[in-house]
C-alpha cells in the first residue's frame, strides 16, 4: 500500500507531459494539421536535459535555485494530491491551503529568478505574472472552500473521495459554479488562452514563457517538466469535482481520472481553438468574474 | 517578578548612564546597547516561566498618586507580548551600536540610547501595568521615547515634520484611551484593572470603539495608520524595527487586554475586527505596491500585518460569539503567533533596509539594483524575510495565516450567513494579501537586490559589519526556526488562549494537539521539498559536471546595447495592479509624453498619497484650525488678561460646587 501513497507523484512524473500533446493535438485537429509528435514533449524535455548550461553574467544564486525549487514543489505538492483511486501521501486537516501556498513558493521564485536576469522583456512577464496571480489566488481559495462546504471536509483526501453522484444532486449548482470558477483559475495558473498564449511569438504579448526566456539547458527542462506536472496537478482538482466515480476498485477508479484527465486536455484544445486571447487589460475582469463565481457558491446553500 | 524588575533597573540605569556619558561615544553606545541586552535577558527569564507554566506574578505598591497605585503583573497574556518586545529589541541594539556609530561625530549618541532604553521600559511597563493610571504613564513614556528617536535627525525637515505628525497621531489615540479608563473606573470604583466586573453591554458597546480608536491608532488601523508612513523612515533603522516589529503591538496588546475586561462580545465587535482586518490587510499592502521608498513600503506592510492580526483576532471573537471553541481557540491562537511571527520578520525586514541605507545611501528602490553580488549576507536574510512576510511556507508567516484559515475552513461554515459571510471575508482577503505581499516583495527584493545597479548610490554599496550582519542572521535564523518549531510552539500558546478566552483548559489543549499534528505533517511536507531541491541541485550538478558552462550576457531581443537603465523598475513593476486599484490608491501621475521625430527628454512621474490624510485628516484639521481661529480674540497677549481668566475660572468652579 506504501508504493501507492507515491503511485500519484510517479504517475504525473510519467503522464503529464502527454497532456501538452493532447492539447496540441487537440488543436491540431481543430486547424486540419497533423500536429507534432505524441511524445514530443517528453523529446524536448530529454534533449534539454543532455545539454550544458548557458548563464547570464547579471544572475545570482537565485536564479539557479528558481527551476531547482520549481520541480521541487510541484513533486512535493503531488504528495498531498489524491487522484482516482490513489490515495495521496500525507493528508491532515487544511492541507488544501498548504497546496495553493506550496504554488505561492514556486511563484515567488520563477518571479525573482526572471527577475535576476535584469532583462525588462522579463520584468513585463513577472510584473503580469504577480497581477494576474494575485487576483486567480481568492477564486482558487474560495473555490476550494465552497467544495469543502458542500462535502463537509477539509482535506483534499476526504474531500474528493466524498464526491459522488448523490452529492451532484444534492448541491450540483454550487460544485457547477465552483468548477467553472476552478477552471478559469486552471487555464490563467498554467498559462493557457484566455490569459496567455503558449504558442506566442513576440516577448512582449508574453506572460510566463517570457519569464524563462534567458533560462537554458538542464534547467529548461526542469521548468517545464515542472510546468507540466503544475498542470497536472490543478486538473487534478477539477478531475476531483467532476468524475465522481469511486468504486473501490483502484484500476477502475484510477483510469476513469485518467481519462477525465485526458478529457480535460481536450477542452483546453477546443478552448484555445475556439477563442483569442484576451487583451491584458481584460484578463483582470475574468479573474474577477471567477471570484465572484466562487463567492456564490459558497453562499449557496 | 523580581527578575523582570531587576531588567527594567539595568535597563533604565544603562540608558541613564549612556546619556551621562554622551561625550564619549564609544562608552555610551557599550552602556546602551549592553543594557538593554542584558536587561532584556533577565527579564526574558520570568516571561517564559509565566507563559509555559501558565502561573501568574503580581506586585502592588502603594502610590501617592490619586486613584493610581503601583501594580504589575505578568499573566500568560503579558508574558506572550513581552518575549517578542524584549527579544527584538535586544537583537536591535546590537545591530543599533553599529549603526549608530556613523552618527558618531554629528550627534551625541549618549541621546538616541537613552531614549532606546526608555522606550523598551515603557513598552515593558504598559504591558505588565494592571492600573489604568500606570498603563497610561507607561503608555507616555512609551510615545514620547519614540517620539524623541524619531526625531534623531531632527535637523531634516522632513524629520521633523514625521515627528509632529507622530506626536500628534499618538496624543490623539491617547486620548480616546483616558475617557476609556475613565468610564472604566467610573463603573468600577478604581482604576485597578482586577476590581473591573459585570459591565453593563450599552457602556460595554462605547468602551469597545474606544479601545479600537485609541489602540487602533498606535496599532495602525486604517484608517487611523496615518503616522506609520513618516515616523518608521525618519527613525534611525534599528528604532523603526522596534516600533513597527514590537511598539505597534502594545495597541493589540491593549485590545486584547480590553478585550478580556468588556465581557461576553455581542456580534457585530467581531465583524466590526474583522472587517477593520480586512481594510487594513488589503489597503495596506495596496498602498505598500504603490511606495517607491523601501521604509515607507515596510511601513505600510505593518498596516497589513496589523490587519492579519486583526482578522485573527476577529475571528476568534466570532468563536467565542458563536459558542465555537475550535474558531475562537485557531483565531486567537494565529493572531496572537501572528503578533510575534510578525515582530521577527518585520523587524529583519528593517533593519536589511537600514543596512540598504547605511550602504548605498538611498532608500530609494529605483535607485538600486544588482546588491546581492555587493551584500550577500543582507540579500539572503532580505530574502528570507521577504519570504516570510508573503506567508509562503516553509518559513513562520505562513504558520499563522494557516492557523487562521484553518479555523474558519473548520468551523466556519457551520452557522447560516451571520458565520458564512465573515468566513468568505477573511477567506477572500487573506487570498487577496498573500498574493499582493507576494507582487510586492518580488519587486522590492528583485528590484533592490537582484539585476544591475541603477545608479552610483547602488555601485557603491559594501557589505555591513559583524554587528548588524549577525543581528540579521539571527532574526533569520528565528524566521525559519519558528516555522519548523511550529508544533511545539502552538502548545506554549494554550495559556494565553486560555486567559483570553476561559475555554476549558482541556479543550484547548485538545485542539492544540490537533493543530500541533497538522502543523508536524506541515514541516514534514517543508523539509521534503527542501531536501528535493538539494537533490536536484546534486542532480544537476552531476550534470553539469562533464558538459561546458558559460556565462554570456542576458538577452536583450538582439539590441546591441542594454543599459542597466533600462531594466523594468519597480513603478513600472506595480503599475498593473496599482492602475487595477487605483480607485483606493488615487495615485498622482505627471506625464511629459514623447514628441516630435526626434524625441527630446521626457518624463514619468508618480506620486501615491494617503487618502485617509488626503480625504480625512486634512480636511478635520484644517475644519478645527478654522473653527479654533474664531476664538482668537480671546488671546490677547496681555498678562492681566490671562490673570483674569484664571480668577474667573476659579470663581466659577466656586460657586459651581458652593451649589
Amino acid at each position: 500500500m506504501i508504493i501507492l501513497k507515491f503511485a500519484n507523484p510517479v504517475l504525473g512524473l510519467v503522464i503529464a507531459p502527454f497532456l501538452l500533446s493532447v492539447i496540441n493535438r487537440t488543436k491540431a485537429a481543430f486547424a486540419g494539421r497533423t500536429g507534432q509528435p505524441l511524445l514530443q514533449p517528453y523529446y524536448d524535455i530529454w534533449k534539454l536535459l543532455r545539454k550544458g548550461a548557458v548563464y547570464s553574467r547579471t544572475t545570482s544564486w537565485v536564479f539557479r535555485v528558481g527551476p531547482l525549487l520549481g520541480l521541487a514543489v510541484t513533486l512535493t505538492a503531488a504528495l498531498l494530491m489524491p487522484f482516482g483511486g490513489l490515495p495521496s501521501a500525507v493528508s491532515f486537516n487544511g492541507d488544501l491551503i498548504l497546496f495553493v501556498y506550496l504554488f505561492g513558493l514556486m511563484r515567488f521564485f520563477t518571479v525573482i529568478s526572471a527577475m535576476d536576469t535584469g532583462s525588462s522583456f522579463e520584468g513585463i512577464g513577472a510584473s503580469r505574472e504577480v497581477t494576474f496571480s494575485a487576483l486567480s489566488e481568492p477564486a482558487l481559495l474560495i473555490g476550494l472552500a465552497a467544495i469543502a462546504k458542500c462535502t463537509g471536509y477539509i482535506s483534499l483526501t476526504q474531500m474528493f473521495s466524498s464526491v459522488v453522484p448523490g452529492l451532484w444532486l444534492n448541491s450540483g449548482p454550487a460544485l457547477v459554479l465552483a468548477g467553472v470558477a476552478l477552471l478559469i483559475v486552471f487555464l490563467a495558473e498554467n498559462c493557457r488562452i484566455p490569459v496567455d498564449d503558449p504558442n506566442t511569438h513576440l516577448e512582449l504579448t508574453m506572460i510566463h514563457e517570457v519569464m524563462v526566456l534567458d533560462h537554458g539547458g538542464p534547467d529548461f527542462g526542469f521548468i517545464l517538466y515542472s510546468a507540466a506536472l503544475k498542470m497536472w496537478l490543478l486538473g487534478q482538482i477539477l478531475i476531483g469535482i467532476a468524475v465522481p466515480i469511486h468504486t473501490g476498485n483502484i484500476l477502475l477508479d484510477t483510469s476513469a481520472a485518467i481519462v477525465g484527465m485526458l478529457l480535460l486536455a481536450v477542452v483546453v484544445g477546443i478552448i484555445e481553438s475556439s477563442m483569442a486571447r484576451l487583451r491584458l487589460l481584460h484578463v483582470p475582469q475574468l479573474l474577477i468574474g471567477a471570484t465572484t463565481l466562487s463567492v456564490l457558491a459558497l453562499v449557496l446553500r | 517578578m523580581s527578575l523582570f524588575l531587576w531588567g527594567l533597573v539595568i535597563i533604565f540605569a544603562g540608558g541613564l548612564a549612556s546619556l551621562f556619558s554622551g561625550r564619549k561615544p564609544g562608552l555610551a553606545t557599550f552602556l546602551g546597547s549592553v543594557s538593554a541586552v542584558v536587561g532584556s535577558v533577565v527579564a526574558v527569564v520570568p516571561a517564559f516561566k509565566v507563559l509555559l507554566t501558565g502561573s501568574t506574578e503580581s506586585l502592588r505598591l502603594n502610590w501617592s498618586v490619586p486613584s493610581g497605585s503601583f501594580f504589575i503583573q505578568i499573566d500568560p497574556i503579558s508574558a506572550l507580548f513581552l518575549i517578542p518586545i524584549l527579544g527584538l529589541t535586544a537583537i536591535a541594539a546590537i545591530y543599533g551600536a553599529e549603526y549608530l556609530w556613523a552618527y558618531r561625530e554629528k550627534k551625541n549618541l549618549g541621546v538616541p540610547w537613552f531614549f532606546y532604553n526608555l522606550l523598551l521600559a515603557g513598552m515593558m511597563l504598559v504591558v505588565v501595568a494592571r492600573n489604568g493610571l500606570l498603563f497610561l504613564v507607561a503608555w507616555e513614556i512609551m510615545s514620547l521615547a519614540s517620539f524623541f528617536l524619531v526625531t534623531f535627525e531632527y535637523e531634516k525637515p522632513m524629520v521633523r515634520q514625521a515627528g509632529w505628525i507622530y506626536l500628534i497621531a499618538t496624543h490623539i489615540g491617547t486620548a480616546f484611551l483616558i475617557v476609556f479608563f475613565i468610564l472604566l473606573g467610573h463603573q468600577a470604583g478604581s482604576l485597578d484593572f482586577d476590581k473591573v466586573s459585570a459591565i453593563p453591554s450599552s457602556l460595554a458597546s462605547i468602551l469597545f470603539v474606544l479601545a479600537v480608536i485609541g489602540f487602533g491608532t498606535k496599532a495602525g488601523f486604517m484608517p487611523l495608520h496615518v503616522w506609520l508612513p513618516y515616523a518608521h523612515p525618519a527613525a534611525p533603522s534599528h528604532v523603526s524595527a522596534v516600533m513597527s516589529g514590537v511598539m505597534i503591538k502594545t495597541g493589540i496588546y491593549g485590545l486584547v487586554r480590553a478585550l478580556t475586561i468588556l465581557g461576553m462580545p455581542p456580534a457585530w465587535w467581531c465583524w466590526a475586527l474583522i472587517a477593520i482586518g480586512a481594510v487594513s490587510g488589503v489597503l495596506g499592502v495596496l498602498f505598500a505596491l504603490a511606495q517607491h521608498d523601501l521604509k515607507r513600503l515596510l511601513a505600510y506592510h505593518s498596516v497589513e500585518n496589523i490587519g492579519i492580526i486583526t482578522i485573527g483576532l476577529g475571528v476568534g471573537l466570532l468563536g467565542i460569539n458563536m459558542n465555537s471553541p475550535t474558531l475562537a481557540i485557531l483565531g486567537f491562537g494565529g493572531g496572537l503567533l501572528h503578533v510575534i511571527n510578525h515582530a521577527v520578520f518585520k523587524g529583519l525586514l528593517f533593519l536589511g533596509a537600514g543596512s540598504v541605507l547605511h550602504s548605498s545611501g538611498t532608500g530609494h528602490i529605483d535607485l538600486l539594483g544588482g546588491l546581492i553580488k555587493r551584500m550577500p549576507v543582507t540579500a539572503f536574510t532580505f530574502l528570507v524575510g521577504s519570504i516570510a512576510i508573503s506567508g509562503l511556507p516553509p518559513l513562520n508567516g505562513f504558520i499563522s495565516e494557516f492557523l487562521i484559515y484553518l479555523g474558519v475552513f473548520k468551523n466556519g461554515f457551520a452557522g447560516g450567513f451571520e458565520s458564512i459571510i465573515p468566513a468568505l471575508v477573511v477567506i477572500g482577503s487573506l487570498a487577496l494579501i498573500g498574493g499582493l505581499a507576494l507582487a510586492c516583495f518580488t519587486k522590492a527584493f528583485g528590484v533592490i537586490f537582484l539585476g544591475e545597479p541603477r545608479s552610483e548610490h547602488a555601485k557603491q554599496a559594501h557589505e555591513i559589519g559583524f554587528f548588524m550582519k549577525s543581528s540579521m542572521v539571527i532574526l533569520a535564523a528565528f524566521c525559519v526556526l519558528l516555522g519548523i518549531c511550529s508544533p511545539l510552539v502552538i502548545k506554549s500558546a494554550e495559556n494565553v488562549i486560555f486567559e483570553i478566552t476561559s475555554i476549558p483548559l482541556e479543550t484547548i489543549q485538545t485542539e492544540l494537539a490537533a493543530t500541533s499534528a497538522v502543523l508536524t505533517n506541515i514541516v514534514i511536507i517543508s523539509l521534503v521539498l527542501l531536501g528535493l531541491t538539494a537533490t536536484f541541485a546534486v542532480l544537476r550538478k552531476l550534470m553539469l559536471s562533464t558538459r561546458g558552462i558559460r556565462e554570456v550576457g542576458t538577452w536583450d531581443c538582439g539590441y546591441a546595447r542594454p543599459d542597466a537603465r533600462m531594466q523594468y523598475t519597480a513603478a513600472s513593476f506595480a503599475q498593473p495592479l496599482t492602475d487595477l486599484f487605483k480607485m483606493f490608491l488615487r495615485s498622482l501621475k505627471k506625464i511629459s509624453p514623447i514628441k516630435d521625430i526626434f524625441p527630446a527628454q521626457s518624463a514619468f512621474h508618480t506620486d501615491t498619497s494617503d487618502i485617509s490624510e488626503k480625504y480625512m485628516y486634512q480636511p478635520l484639521f484644517s475644519w478645527v484650525s478654522s473653527s479654533f481661529s474664531r476664538l482668537r480674540w480671546l488671546q490677547q497677549g496681555r498678562l492681566q488678561i490671562y490673570i483674569l481668566y484664571i480668577a474667573m475660572t476659579l470663581w466659577i468652579l466656586l460657586i459651581w460646587k458652593l451649589m
